[in-house]
């Protein structure tokens, strides 16, 4: 059976994660060991919480090495919500933090780009977009179909690697990939059926570029 | 566009459902965890569980129930009744709570909400408020709505939201139970004076009472119910449809 390991680095709450996984029948490891990591067929980067912090615990705990050694070993791995924005060069979220760099882009404040008046954190339930070519994650959905978001900031000039976007006044990147390394900005253990379908697609298919 | 959510609210007590429910296909009426089933399939966008058990040996029975719950429904889901310190967030958020409610923790301390938000963030803090005019004032009502705190509410909101709640559900005394319509000088007052989510609550009647809602309104992210959806006076899954025909945005 495939196998998957969650990246533990102390942020967040991964209850749902592993619930909504052992739900669609993959057995998840929430995990710091780079045996581990390394004997699994897929990896999941989950995050809450601040950029800085996020990445520094990464960096310090030596998981953002494994991480990028798993990514150029070519083995599929999907960063969630923070767990994405980690997978970038950089962040402006207080300050300028250096992210894992596997995804070329940066992260930026939304107030940057929506209109003013509109709330912040982009918080609830926002369609996704796919533009012409649908990428292999979201085989099971259909061009409009919800999930839940909770995000203050997006990923920017990262024009090459956005697979789906998400309209909140102004295009937010809503979902990215290259080659083995994708990322949602919402979260997929939160958005019900169509989440649960897109963590399936992740762990039964081959991740490739579209 | 993000799409206005619609929340029904469940009371549970020593773990059951308070008000009883009757619908085709739910065997026992008064599980948390096969009601909650049977909303996330028939388009909530999100759940609130309210534990108004009065023990608090029973409160393990809670916390049970809550983990059950998360580890088969995957939407977001937010619980309230008796958060009184961040113990009480961490036992809840360990059992796959994603957003935590207070209301008379935060009374009692208001120092709660901003430690609350510091170690959890701000999505994670509802602000609960249960409001009534008196005299002509809106005032903060504490103890499920018995007690007046003679505090203004308005400025009891703002106060919580600079503090760090992320979101705010506002309760009308006086229109809850009449299922009239939902307290919309309330409601206006409240989105004019933060600009955090504001979910409304109290006085759904039926599926217009919604709909008028967010046309008159359209700064309000949600809508909250119990009884109506409980009784299935008002079903989710039209009362979304009967939105998006009327140029609501909602999720179906």
């Amino acid at each position: 059976m495939l196998s998957v390991a969650i990246i533990d680095y102390g942020v967040g709450n991964l209850f749902s994660l592993k619930s909504s996984l052992a739900a669609i029948g993959v057995t998840a490891r929430v995990t710091a060991d780079e045996r581990e990591i390394a004997a699994a067929d897929r990896i999941i980067l989950p995050g809450v919480g601040a950029f800085g912090d996020a990445a520094a615990k990464l960096r310090d705990s030596g998981l953002a090495e494994v991480v990028k050694r798993e990514a150029a070993a070519g083995k599929p791995i999907l960063g969630i919500c923070l767990g994405m924005q980690l997978l970038f060069e950089k962040s402006f979220e207080y300050g300028e933090h250096e992210g894992l760099g596997l995804i070329k882009g940066e992260i930026r404040p939304i107030a940057d780009v929506i209109d003013k008046g509109l709330k912040i954190p982009h918080i609830g339930w926002n369609a996704l977009h796919f533009g012409e070519k649908k990428h292999p994650l979201f085989r099971y959905l259909k061009e409009g179909d919800c999930v839940y978001f909770v995000h203050s900031y997006y990923a920017t000039r990262c024009k090459d690697s956005v697979i789906a976007t998400a309209e909140y006044s102004a295009e937010l990147t809503a979902a990215v990939a290259s080659g083995n390394v994708c990322g949602c900005q919402f979260h997929p253990e939160k958005s019900g059926n169509a989440g649960l379908s897109i963590l399936r697609a992740f762990c039964e298919g081959e991740v490739a570029t579209c | 566009m993000i799409t206005k959510r619609i929340i029904p609210c469940l009371d549970v007590k020593d773990g059951r459902v308070v008000k009883g429910v009757n619908f085709e296909g739910l065997s026992d009426v008064s599980s948390p965890v096969e009601l909650a089933r049977y909303y996330s399939e028939n388009g909530a966008d999100e759940l609130v569980f309210y534990d108004i058990t009065a023990s608090v040996e029973k409160r393990a029975l809670f916390t049970d129930i809550l983990r059950e719950v998360a580890s088969t429904i995957f939407i977001p889901l937010t619980v309230g009744g008796g958060i009184n310190t961040l113990e009480d967030f961490d036992r809840v958020l360990k059992c796959g709570a994603d957003k935590v409610s207070v209301n008379s923790g935060a009374i009692r301390n208001p120092a709660l909400i901003s430690a609350a938000a510091e170690r959890y963030g701000d999505q994670c803090v509802v602000l609960s408020v249960d409001v009534k005019r008196v005299d002509g004032v809106f005032r903060v009502f504490a103890k499920g709505g018995r007690e007046n705190t003679g505090m203004e509410a308005i400025s009891w909101i703002r106060r919580c939201v600079e503090a760090g709640a992320g979101e705010v559900v506002v309760n009308s005394i006086d229109t809850d139970g009449v299922k009239g319509g939902f307290d919309l000088p309330l409601l206006r007052e409240v989105c004019d004076a933060v600009s955090v989510p504001v979910i409304a609550s109290g006085g759904a009647g039926s599926a217009n009472d919604f709909i008028k809602l967010f046309h008159t309104i359209p700064q309000v992210d949600a809508g909250l119910a119990a009884s109506i959806f409980h009784f299935g006076e008002v079903r989710i899954k039209d009362l979304k449809q009967q939105m998006a025909a009327e140029s609501i945005p909602v999720r179906l």
